[in-house]
């Protein structure tokens, strides 16, 4: 790479950066409303919210917790590892930042099997007998979650582009605003799952 | 502006501690719901997971090493969510 070639590219860091945290901030706002939702609700079927969020298993809830923060580190690791020109150790927190994400999903899809198998999911007719608290409870159980793990799924296609990139050394030392961009964007992932994890698991 | 930003390289070490420390945190948090301390649960598993959430945006995120800028602007949209909770619930506690 001569310095010559490279006069004329067209980049902008910064304002990559900035555009994905403006994206971030939609983001939040949107989850926002639905944590506002739930509070709302919740404040207002206290003993429902109680009752229902006793169904749900801390166990499963806590391992996903583990799994989010781990994979978190893994990918902002990924940043120095490309800052210090180690390709390989890029690619390998980028891989197990990926294998997170999916363990994950796979928690999640043992966790809504789990419910789907007791009869409770929307317009269930076990929840369609409960009241209306516990249909709320979880109506936002099934939104909420099923939002985040939208997110996790485009998280995973994002690094795995990202991955790609720098297989073919279009993410480099000194290049590196996407990597950095789907950083962003998986934090963003790990920070609502930060709040997911108590105000459905664990205040009963 | 390129440079100071392409020159800090966060040490592994770093991520490590913070993510020890988000760990412990957790923990922290479903221990103390299991105790049923009634009201001060919820508050204490959201003072928390406040805590946690800022040391993702800190450190994870970069807030601290990028220009202030970055964070001013986080700071403002937590601030907006902020007011409009408290407004949600000012109607929906004198209502």
């Amino acid at each position: 790479m001569s310095n010559h070639t490279h006069i004329d590219e067209h980049r902008d860091d910064e304002g990559a950066k900035t555009g994905m945290w403006i994206f971030i901030f939609t983001e939040l706002l949107l989850f926002g409303g639905l944590f506002i939702v739930y509070s709302v609700y919740r404040y207002l079927n206290p003993a429902a919210f109680h009752l229902a969020a006793e169904e749900l298993d801390t166990f499963i809830g806590t391992a996903n917790t583990v799994i989010l923060l781990i994979s978190s580190m893994t990918i902002a690791m990924s940043i120095s590892a490309i800052q210090s020109q180690n390709k390989k150790l890029t690619l390998i927190l980028m891989g197990i930042t990926i294998l997170l994400a999916v363990a994950f999903m796979v928690n999640k899809y043992f966790e809504w099997s789990g419910k789907i198998a007791h009869g409770i999911y929307p317009g269930s007719p076990t929840l369609m007998d409960a009241s209306q608290g516990e249909i709320l409870f979880f109506g936002l159980y099934y939104a909420m979650t099923g939002l985040h793990a939208l997110h996790i799924v485009i998280g995973v296609a994002f690094i795995a582009y990202v991955m790609r990139l720098v297989v073919k050394d279009e993410v480099q030392h000194d290049n590196f605003a996407i990597l950095e961009n789907s950083g962003l964007y998986w934090h963003l992932v790990d920070l609502i799952w930060i709040f997911l994890f108590p105000l459905f698991y664990l205040i009963t | 502006m390129e440079k100071e930003q392409h020159t800090h390289i966060v040490k592994y070490k770093t991520y490590v501690f913070v993510l020890i420390a988000l760990l412990l945190m957790t923990f922290t948090s479903v221990a103390i719901t299991s105790l049923n301390l009634g009201p001060y649960t919820v508050s204490a598993a959201l003072v928390l997971a406040g805590i946690k959430s800022l040391l993702v945006l800190l450190i994870f995120m970069h807030l601290k090493f990028d220009k202030k800028f970055y964070a001013i602007m986080v700071a403002s949209v937590f601030l907006l969510l902020g007011c409009v909770i408290f407004i949600t619930f000012l109607d929906y506690l004198y209502r």
